[in-house]
C-alpha cells in the first residue's frame, strides 16, 4: 500500500495554506484588538502549517484523537515560533505577552482544527478521483466561508468600532480598534448621543419609522385586493396582468426623479413626508401584488367557495377567509415593503430640505461633510442599520419563504 | 322542413350576467393600484419624455412673480407737502415673461392721492394699476404723489403696512408651447458620452455576473450543514438588508487614501503596497502584462466590487431555495453510480439551477443598469464611474438642467427597452 498518496500530499499543501491563512487573519485579529502593529508571519505560519498536516494525515483517519490533534497543534507552535524567530506575529515576545500566547495558541488549534476538518475521514489508502476532489472541494469551501465571512463583516465592523471611537483616535492610529471599556458608557456612546442631542436623528428616527409603517399600511391595504383579483377573478387581460405587473419594477427610479421632482416642486408636495408616502407605494404595491398572488394562487379554492355558498360577500371571503390563511405571505411582504420604504435613500435625498421632515436616510446624507467627524456619521450609519437589521434577522424564515415563494417554480 | 338556425347552439359565447359582474368587481378591485402606478410611474414616464423637448433649467421651477418694493420718496414735514410713493416691480425671472400684471395697494387714509401713473386708477385709497404684460426681466417704477394731511403729521403712517397686491398669470415653462432638441444635441455631442455609455455597460455586465456567480459560490457554502450555518446566513444577508447609505459610507470610510483609511492602512502593514491607493478617487492604473500594457480602470472596479458585495445575496437567497427543492433521490443516485462531487455539480446541480440563474441574470442585469445610489453616495459620478443613472442626476441637479437630464434618462430608459426586446426574443421560456 502507498501510504504517502496525492490525498496526504494534498493534505499537507493544504495545511500549509491554512497555516498562511489564520497566521495572517489571527494576527489582525489580533492587532485590531490590541493596536500593537503586529505582521503576519506568513511563510512560518505556511511551514508550521505544513508540519502540522504532516503529522494529522500521516494517521488513518479513526486515529486521529484529541491527543493527536494536540500533539500537532503543539508542532505548529513549535514550528511557528522556530521559524519566525521567536515572533509568531512580527514583535518580539515580551510585548504583550500574554495577548500573544492566547493568540498564537488559538492560531495552533484553529488551523489544526481546519486541517482536521479538511481531511476528515480521508488517508492514506484514500487515493480515488472522487475522494481527491472532495478534499480539494472541502478546503475550496472552507477558504470560501472564511473569506466571505470577512468581506461581509468587514464594513459592518469598522461601521460599529470606528462609531465608538473618536476622530484623533482614528487618523493617528486607523487599524487601533481597541475599545476602552474604562471611559465608561456615556462616553464609550458619546457619538450616539450627540447625534440623538444635537443633530435631530431623535425626529430622523421617528420619521423614517412613519413613513415606513404607512408605506406598508398602504401598500397592503391597495396590494391585497388587487392580488386577489388577479390571481381569483377572471376577467379579459388577467394573464397579462399577472405577468407585466413586475416590469413596472423594471422602471428605474432616476427616470421618474426628474418629472416628479418638478411636477411636485409646482404642486408644493415636494418637500413634505406626504409626497414621499405617494411615491413609495407606488414602487411598492407592483411587488407587494405579484407576491401575495403567488401566494393566494396556492389557497385553495374550495375553501373560498364554501365561504361564497354559505352567503358571505366576495370581501367578506377576503377578510374572513383568504387573509387569515395568507398571514405568513402577508408578514413577509410587509416586512419586505418595510425594508424598502426604510432603505430608499433617492426620493428622500431629493425631495426633503427640510430638516425637521429629514428621514434617516436623508439625515446621513447631511452629515456627509467634512465638518462633522466620522464617528458621527458611522453612529448614524448604525442607527439606520440596526432596526432593519434586527427585524430582518428576526423574522428571516418568514421573509425567505415568501420572498422566493412567488418566482421559484418546481 | 326548415333547417334549424345552428348559429345559436354550441357554447354560448361572450361573458354572462355573472362572469360580467365577477370582470367588473375585479376590475374595481384593481383600480386604486392601477390609479397610483398610473400616476407616479406611467405619467411621469410621459411627462420626462416631454420635458427631455424642453429648455427647462431647475430654477424655472420656481414659478416666475413680481417682486415689489415699496417706497416714501422725499419728506413730508408739513400739512400739503408733497411726496412720491414708489413701487419699483420687477418680474423675477430672466426667461419668461408674465402676462396680464394687476397691481393694486391701499394708500393710508392720512394721505391724499395728487397724481397717478396713467396706467393706474386711484379710487379714494384704492389704487388700481392695469400694468400690462411684463417682458423677462424687466422692472419699472409706479409713482404715486401724494400730499400730506394733519392726520398724517400727527401720526405718521408706515405706507408698507399695507402691502401692494399682484395678480397676474405666470407662463409655466412646464407647460408652454416651447420645444427644443438641444437637450439630445447636448446629451449626444458630450465629449463624455461614449464613455458613460461604455461605464455603464462595464458595470451592468461585470455587476451582474459578479454578484450571480458569487451568489452561486455563496449558495454552495450555505448548503452544507455546520454549527452556525443559520447566523452565517443572516450575516451573508445582512449587506442586501441594510440601507445603502449606511454601507457606502462605510466602504468610503474603509477605502479612504487619506489617514485614518482603514484598508490602506491594513495593506500597507501587510506589505502589500507602498503608499496608499485611492481606490475611489484613481480612474485608471496601467498594467503591463505580457508586453501589452493597457488601462485598468481602478474606480469603476472598486464600484462593481460593492454591488456584488451588496447584492450576491439576492442571488444566493434565490438559488439557495432552488437547490433545497431538488429532491436529494437524484443525487443518491449519482452517487451509487459513482459520480463526484465536481460530476454532481455539472451534471444534475448546474441544469436545474440554469432556470433560475436566467430569471436572476435578467432581473439583476437591468437592476444593475438601473442602479444610482450606490455609485452616486461612492463616487458621486467621479473617477470614470460615470453612468448613464449617474449622468441623470448629474445633468439634472448638478449642472441644473432639468431638460438634458430628461433627455438623458429617456436614453436610459431606451436602452432598457433594448434589452428587454433582446431578452425576450432569446429567452422565450423565461417568464420573469
Amino acid at each position: 500500500m502507498n501510504r504517502l498518496g496525492n490525498i496526504y500530499y494534498l493534505s499537507v499543501l493544504f495545511g500549509a495554506l491554512w497555516g498562511a491563512i489564520w497566521a495572517i487573519i489571527i494576527t489582525l485579529l489580533a492587532l485590531f484588538i490590541s493596536g500593537l502593529s503586529f505582521q503576519p508571519q506568513v511563510t512560518a505560519g505556511a511551514i508550521a502549517g505544513l508540519v502540522a498536516a504532516a503529522v494529522l494525515a500521516f494517521h488513518p483517519p479513526a486515529k486521529r484523537s484529541l491527543g493527536l490533534r494536540a500533539l500537532a497543534g503543539f508542532a505548529f507552535l513549535l514550528v511557528i515560533v522556530l521559524a519566525s524567530g521567536a515572533q509568531p506575529m512580527g514583535l518580539p515576545l515580551g510585548r504583550y505577552s500574554a495577548g500573544q500566547l492566547i493568540f498564537t495558541v488559538l492560531m495552533a488549534a484553529i488551523t489544526v482544527q481546519s486541517i482536521h476538518l479538511t481531511c476528515s475521514n480521508l488517508g492514506p489508502g484514500h487515493e480515488k478521483r472522487y475522494n481527491v476532489e472532495v478534499l480539494c472541494l472541502r478546503f475550496i469551501k472552507g477558504f470560501g466561508l472564511v473569506t466571505f465571512t470577512i468581506a461581509v463583516a468587514l464594513p459592518f465592523f469598522v461601521m460599529v468600532m470606528m462609531s465608538l471611537k473618536n476622530q484623533q483616535l482614528l487618523l493617528s492610529n486607523p487599524l487601533d480598534f481597541s475599545i476602552d471599556f474604562g471611559q465608561g458608557v456615556s462616553a464609550l456612546f458619546r457619538s450616539y448621543i450627540e447625534l440623538f442631542t444635537q443633530y435631530h436623528f431623535g425626529t430622523y428616527l421617528i420619521n423614517s419609522a412613519l413613513v415606513s409603517v404607512a408605506t406598508v399600511a398602504i401598500t397592503l391595504f391597495f396590494a391585497v385586493p388587487g392580488a386577489y383579483a388577479v390571481a381569483r377573478l377572471r376577467f379579459p387581460g388577467q394573464n397579462f396582468l399577472s405577468r407585466s405587473i413586475l416590469l413596472i419594477y423594471m422602471v428605474p427610479m432616476i427616470v421618474l426623479v426628474i418629472p416628479l421632482y418638478a411636477i411636485f416642486s409646482q404642486l408644493g408636495m415636494r418637500n413634505t413626508l406626504w409626497g414621499l408616502l405617494f411615491v413609495y407605494p407606488a414602487t411598492t404595491i407592483p411587488v407587494a401584488l405579484y407576491m401575495l398572488q403567488g401566494y393566494f394562487r396556492g389557497i385553495p379554492a374550495e375553501l373560498e367557495e364554501a365561504g361564497l355558498m354559505d352567503g358571505l360577500t366576495r370581501l367578506n371571503v377576503i377578510r374572513k377567509i383568504t387573509l387569515p390563511l395568507a398571514l405568513p405571505a402577508l408578514a413577509s411582504v410587509a416586512l419586505y415593503v418595510f425594508m424598502i420604504a426604510w432603505n430608499e435613500f433617492l426620493f428622500a435625498f431629493m425631495f426633503l430640505d427640510n430638516v425637521d421632515l429629514f428621514t434617516l436616510s436623508r439625515g446621513i446624507a447631511d452629515l456627509n461633510s467634512s465638518e462633522v467627524p466620522r464617528q458621527h456619521l458611522m453612529a448614524g450609519a448604525v442607527i439606520a442599520t440596526v432596526p432593519v437589521l434586527a427585524l430582518f434577522l428576526w423574522f428571516e424564515r418568514f421573509l425567505v419563504a415568501g420572498l422566493t415563494a412567488g418566482s421559484v417554480k418546481g | 322542413m326548415p333547417t334549424p338556425d345552428t348559429s345559436n347552439q354550441g357554447p354560448p359565447k361572450g361573458l354572462g350576467p355573472l362572469a360580467k359582474r365577477e370582470m367588473r368587481f375585479a376590475y374595481l378591485l384593481l383600480l386604486p393600484t392601477f390609479l397610483i402606478v398610473l400616476s407616479v410611474v406611467l405619467f411621469p414616464l410621459i411627462a420626462n419624455v416631454w420635458i427631455s423637448f424642453k429648455p427647462v433649467t431647475l430654477g424655472d421651477l420656481r414659478a416666475p412673480a413680481i417682486l415689489v418694493n415699496e417706497r416714501l420718496m422725499g419728506d413730508l414735514a408739513a400739512v400739503g407737502d408733497e411726496a412720491d410713493i414708489r413701487y419699483r416691480a420687477r418680474n423675477s425671472s430672466r426667461k419668461s415673461a408674465i402676462a396680464d400684471v394687476l397691481f393694486t395697494d391701499t394708500i393710508p387714509q392720512s394721505l391724499t392721492v395728487i397724481s397717478v401713473n396713467e396706467r393706474c386708477v386711484a379710487g379714494g385709497q384704492k389704487l388700481t394699476c392695469d400694468l400690462g404684460d411684463y417682458e423677462a426681466g424687466q422692472r419699472e417704477d409706479i409713482i404715486v404723489r401724494v400730499a400730506a394731511t394733519q392726520a398724517f403729521l400727527d401720526a405718521p403712517e408706515n405706507i408698507k403696512v399695507t402691502k401692494p397686491v399682484f395678480t397676474f398669470a405666470p407662463e409655466n415653462i412646464l407647460t408652454n408651447g416651447d420645444f427644443t432638441l438641444d437637450n439630445f444635441r447636448r446629451v449626444f455631442n458630450a465629449s463624455d458620452f461614449w464613455s458613460v455609455l461604455w461605464a455603464s455597460m462595464y458595470y451592468t455586465i461585470a455587476g451582474t455576473v459578479g454578484a450571480l456567480v458569487m451568489g452561486l459560490f455563496a449558495a454552495q457554502l450555505m448548503n452544507i450543514t455546520f454549527g452556525g450555518r443559520a447566523f452565517l446566513r443572516g450575516l451573508f444577508l445582512s449587506p442586501y438588508v441594510a440601507p445603502v447609505i449606511a454601507v457606502a459610507l462605510a466602504w468610503v470610510l474603509l477605502l479612504d487614501p487619506g489617514p485614518g483609511g482603514t484598508l490602506n492602512a491594513l495593506l500597507i502593514q501587510l506589505g502589500v503596497i507602498d503608499g496608499p491607493i485611492s481606490f475611489l478617487g484613481q480612474r485608471a492604473v496601467e498594467i503591463s502584462f505580457l508586453g501589452l500594457s493597457f488601462d485598468f480602470p481602478v474606480a469603476l472596479t472598486v464600484v462593481i466590487i460593492f454591488e456584488i458585495w451588496r447584492y450576491f445575496p439576492l442571488a444566493m437567497l434565490f438559488i439557495l431555495a432552488r437547490m433545497q427543492s431538488v429532491s436529494t433521490d437524484i443525487y443518491e443516485a449519482a452517487e451509487i453510480d459513482g459520480a463526484t462531487p465536481l460530476q454532481q455539480f455539472r451534471f444534475i446541480s448546474l441544469p436545474q439551477l440554469m432556470g433560475i440563474m436566467a430569471v436572476l441574470f435578467l432581473l439583476r442585469f437591468i437592476w444593475t443598469f438601473n442602479k444610482f445610489d450606490d455609485i452616486f453616495l461612492l463616487t458621486g459620478g467621479a473617477a470614470g464611474t460615470r453612468t448613464l443613472t449617474v449622468n441623470v442626476y448629474e445633468q439634472a441637479f448638478a449642472v441644473s438642467n432639468l431638460g438634458a437630464g430628461a433627455a438623458v434618462a429617456v436614453v436610459v430608459f431606451l436602452v432598457l427597452l433594448c434589452f428587454s426586446i433582446i431578452f425576450f426574443k432569446f429567452s422565450p421560456e423565461v417568464d420573469a
